[in-house]
């Protein structure tokens, strides 16, 4: 690491605060668009419209809700253990934003090019799962307890096959540094080399994210609401921004790791559209993509059963990934 | 049964209802769990009890139909078509066979009606949202059908003593040749989409095992039973109205899991468009209401049992007459309250996501079993 | 032959009244009559015989409540109603949950309605009715209690020109009389 001087804070200040505030904006906006496009995704799969009122096309809809919660009384149920209870929500939002930090939308616009981005990003990721903790146990309330400790257990048992999975695409690039891993696939995507990592990256980062068919956190038709059962107002729109902020790690994530980051398509046809948008279009367009896919998902599948979450990944997921790594290993030394 | 509340114990005690997204209505579960296991759970009743038993007794004959609407809200036919047919045993008023044909092709679109939303939402109950709102698609020309028929959407009130209210149209029968042809095009489209998905078959296969010796035990009946390898279906085995004139099977499946149940519901969907078919082609023409029925129905004294087939199974109605206008006593025996009386046995042990699976396999109508 | 198998073995049990209804009017097949005490001998022999218990029921009548136990079977068609009598003012029959476990909600429900102690019954507190509920909705008042002559049905045989029937004829035609009044 770089020694951190005054003059070098004086001329990074600008620049952090910058992001930081593009991030939140970021963040913030693109949790909307999310929203909106969910439930259009939604709408559409099931022979509705979605919001259409607010605006055009129900546009505005979501800003309208999300003010709608902002403006809604923040109630604490008697019983809670109000400091975990309150900081529950901000636990979840922070390492979702922080994340951001070392992200790198193109070659140039990044926050923080960290040499072990990479740790960075799964140091945070994991935090989440103590947000729900507190939210659950915080909430005193059954529902949010069982929420949580299947939170915990889930977490613990998705995290394992995802770092594994992710280790094999660091042998093939030689770093952690995200901006490296990208410009190790000019030539190549990696989820050409790495197709299993690639899809028990995806599966886990789903079941991290607690989408649908892994979404036994929150499982409405059990748990009425899971570990925000007892959250309204903005309480619960934090996490719901939370939520949407990580899935868009997630895809990040997915993106930059095996499909290329900025990049254009290098291979067929694509090699000709490659150079038309710039990188920072090129990432979203893929990120996007892969959040349709997540949330085409949620809304064609039901939930599974707590135990079989659980052996897939102990059983399958973790012993794919470990001999997916292994090969990876000795095909790259040899 | 009854669960005793031990503080000292590492269990907890988690009361899923009355107000809970999976109990459909108003049902209240305490269930004991060892982490997620259940050790022990308990139904508790009564939330929306009405007591129609008492309201037979303080109406004439003809002012309590309308309650049959309400017991049980989704297949409100077959309560009507149970009720009248009590009262017409009673009296020995015969209903002209126009009106047999007309009950039974509304029955059979309102037991569609009912297993379609059973679908919906039993897909719901396992964390699908999609079905749903596909199956109400199809639900919702039911209704429209229904409706311009019957006046209501839900609480039908379309039998009467000696007949129906209102004869069908043809609107309503080209409505309805088209529906079964709508029907049979999605169906295909619900299996290969829920009924082959792996999760959903890991959610349902081998969960909620009702053994046959079980079932007996607990008085289980229709869908639940055929589940668990029984071929009893009333409208085979006690042949009413013109269910002998027409040719259906009962579709039976022995796994005794939530999925067979599941199977034979949607197996069953198909039987009923085979009947409501053959009684369009066989409507005969002539009134749909008998001649000379009294508009005071006062059957002689004694007593009589009607059963029929409801979408969830074998509804009784004990009617005991005391030779005056209102009936002396009049027994509700509802499906559902003998189906979920074997929840506590069958989710013994099991996930609490198992229950949830369980009891949405049941096909569980809260008011019929409050009644 | 289900029926007449039936019968036979309802037959063993002593003492009692057995008759074959008339199915068509009264929708079962077996009326059996028997002692409060006997009803537990029923339920086995009724179990023994793959019957599944449909419900159990009462009327309050006087001076004797009515406990009905409807039974069906899931092979063929045979109906066989169970009646047995016990004193109003304490009204009591032994459980037969023991045997048919669906039984337990029944007599629970039974309980609240009418009152009836279910012997040994392992949890008979309120199931539909409020936990605390002092009343029984379906007791009569004094007034309003019939007796048992009067809602049975006329018997052509036995009872020929019982007052209450008057010219009414037991066949299905009797409905007709409604009209009359």
């Amino acid at each position: 690491m770089e020694q951190i001087t005054t003059s070098m804070l004086i001329n990074e200040l600008p620049r952090l605060i910058l992001s930081l505030v593009l991030v939140i904006a970021f963040v913030a906006l693109n949790a909307l668009m999310l929203v909106y496009m969910e439930r259009k995704v939604a709408g559409h799969m099931q022979k509705r419209l979605g919001p259409m009122v607010v605006g055009p096309h129900g546009l505005l809809q979501t800003l309208v809700d999300g003010i709608k919660l902002m403006g809604k009384q923040i109630i604490n149920p008697e019983e809670v253990d109000l400091p975990l209870f309150r900081m529950a929500p901000i636990l979840a939002l922070v390492p979702a934003i922080a994340v951001f930090a070392v992200i790198p939308f193109s070659e140039k616009l990044v926050a923080r090019d960290l040499n072990a981005g990479l740790l960075v990003v799964f140091a945070y990721a994991s935090l989440s799962v103590l947000a729900i903790l507190a939210a659950g146990w915080g909430s005193n309330n059954k529902y949010g307890l069982i929420g949580a400790v299947r939170s915990v257990a889930q977490q613990v048992a998705y995290e394992i096959p995802m770092l594994v999975s992710v280790l094999s695409v660091v042998l093939l690039s030689h770093t952690t540094q995200l901006t490296g891993i990208v410009n190790a696939q000019k030539g190549m995507w990696n989820i050409v080399y790495q197709p299993v990592a690639f899809l028990i990256f995806f599966i886990c980062s789903v079941a991290e994210t607690n989408r649908a068919p892994f979404d036994l956190v929150e499982g409405e038709s059990e748990l009425t609401a899971g570990f925000h059962t007892e959250y309204s107002g903005m309480g619960f729109g934090v996490f719901f921004l939370a939520e949407y902020a990580s899935m868009v790690v997630g895809a990040a994530i997915a993106t930059i790791l095996f499909l290329g980051g900025w990049n254009g398509p290098t291979f067929g046809i694509g090699g000709a559209l490659s150079g038309i948008f710039p990188g920072v279009l090129w990432f979203l367009i893929k990120v996007y993509i892969l959040i349709f896919i997540v949330m085409w998902i949620r809304w064609t599948y039901p939930r599974v059963r707590f135990d079989q979450l659980l052996n897939f990944s102990w059983k399958v997921l973790l012993p794919f990934s470990l001999a997916n790594l292994i090969i990876t290993a000795v095909v790259t030394k040899l | 049964m009854k669960i005793e509340r031990n503080l000292e114990e590492h269990s907890l005690y988690l009361n899923m209802g009355p107000q809970h997204p999976s109990t459909h209505g108003v049902l209240r579960v305490i269930l004991k769990l060892d982490g997620e296991y259940i050790e022990e759970a308990e139904p508790v009743l009564g939330y929306i009890h009405r007591m129609h038993e008492k309201m037979g007794e303080n109406r004439t004959y003809a002012q309590y139909l309308p309650n049959m609407g309400r017991v049980d809200y989704l297949s409100a036919l077959s309560y009507n078509q149970c009720y009248v047919g009590a009262v017409e045993r009673l009296t020995g008023i015969a209903p002209p066979p126009r009106a047999e044909y007309i009950r039974v092709i509304t029955t059979e679109l309102n037991r569609l009606s009912s297993h379609l939303l059973w679908f919906g939402a039993y897909v719901l109950d396992l964390g699908g949202f999609t079905p749903f709102l596909y199956s109400f698609d199809d639900r919702e020309h039911i209704l429209d059908l229904l409706e311009s028929i019957t006046g209501s959407r839900l609480t039908y009130c379309y039998f009467r003593f000696g007949g129906v209210s209102k004869d069908i149209t043809d609107d309503f029968i080209t409505g309805t040749r088209a529906f079964i042809k709508r029907l049979r095009m999605h169906l295909p489209m619900y299996e290969t989409l829920v009924t082959k998905n792996v999760i959903f078959i890991n959610r349902v296969k081998e969960v909620g095992i009702i053994t046959p010796e079980a079932a007996r035990r607990y008085g289980v009946t229709g869908p639940a039973l055929r589940g668990s390898g029984i071929k009893y279906d009333v409208r085979k085995n006690e042949p009413y109205s013109i269910y002998p004139e027409v040719d259906f099977d009962i579709p039976v499946q022995d796994g005794c899991d939530a999925l067979s149940r599941y199977i034979v519901r949607m197996l069953e969907m198909e039987q009923s468009m085979r009947i409501i078919e053959q009684a369009l082609d066989k409507l005969p023409e002539g009134p749909v209401m008998a001649p000379k029925v009294p508009k005071k129905v006062k059957p002689p004294k004694g007593d009589c049992y009607f059963a029929v087939e409801t979408a969830r199974g074998d509804f009784g109605i004990y009617i005991v007459s005391d030779g005056t206008e209102t009936a002396y006593r009049i027994k509700l025996r509802t499906p559902g309250f003998s189906n979920l009386s074997i929840f506590a046995e069958i989710s013994r042990g099991t996930l609490l996501q198992d229950a949830i699976s369980t009891m949405g396999s049941l096909d569980l109508v809260i008011p019929e079993i409050d009644r | 032959m289900l029926l007449s198998k039936t019968k036979t073995a309802i037959e063993s049990i002593f003492p009692l009244e057995i008759k074959e209804a008339d199915y068509a009017r009264v929708g079962y097949h077996l009326e059996v009559i028997l002692d409060a005490e006997k009803v537990v001998s029923l339920a086995k022999v009724m179990m023994a015989q793959g019957f599944y218990l449909e419900d159990v029921t009462a009327i309050d009548l006087n001076p004797d409540m009515e406990v009905i136990y409807h039974y069906a079977h899931t092979e063929g068609c045979c109906r066989v109603t169970g009646r047995a009598y016990t004193p109003r003012h304490a009204p009591e029959v032994p459980t037969i949950a023991g045997i048919y476990s669906g039984a337990n909600w029944h007599e629970r429900e039974t309980h609240d309605f009418f009152g009836i102690t279910f012997k040994d019954h392992p949890y008979l507190v309120p199931l539909l009715l409020p936990e605390d509920a002092d009343f029984h909705p379906l007791v009569k008042e004094d007034g309003k209690v019939k007796q048992l002559k009067d809602i049975k049905r006329a018997e052509v045989k036995e009872q020929a020109g019982a007052p209450a029937a008057g010219e009414g004829k037991p066949a299905p035609a009797g409905g007709e009389k409604g009209e009359k009044a």
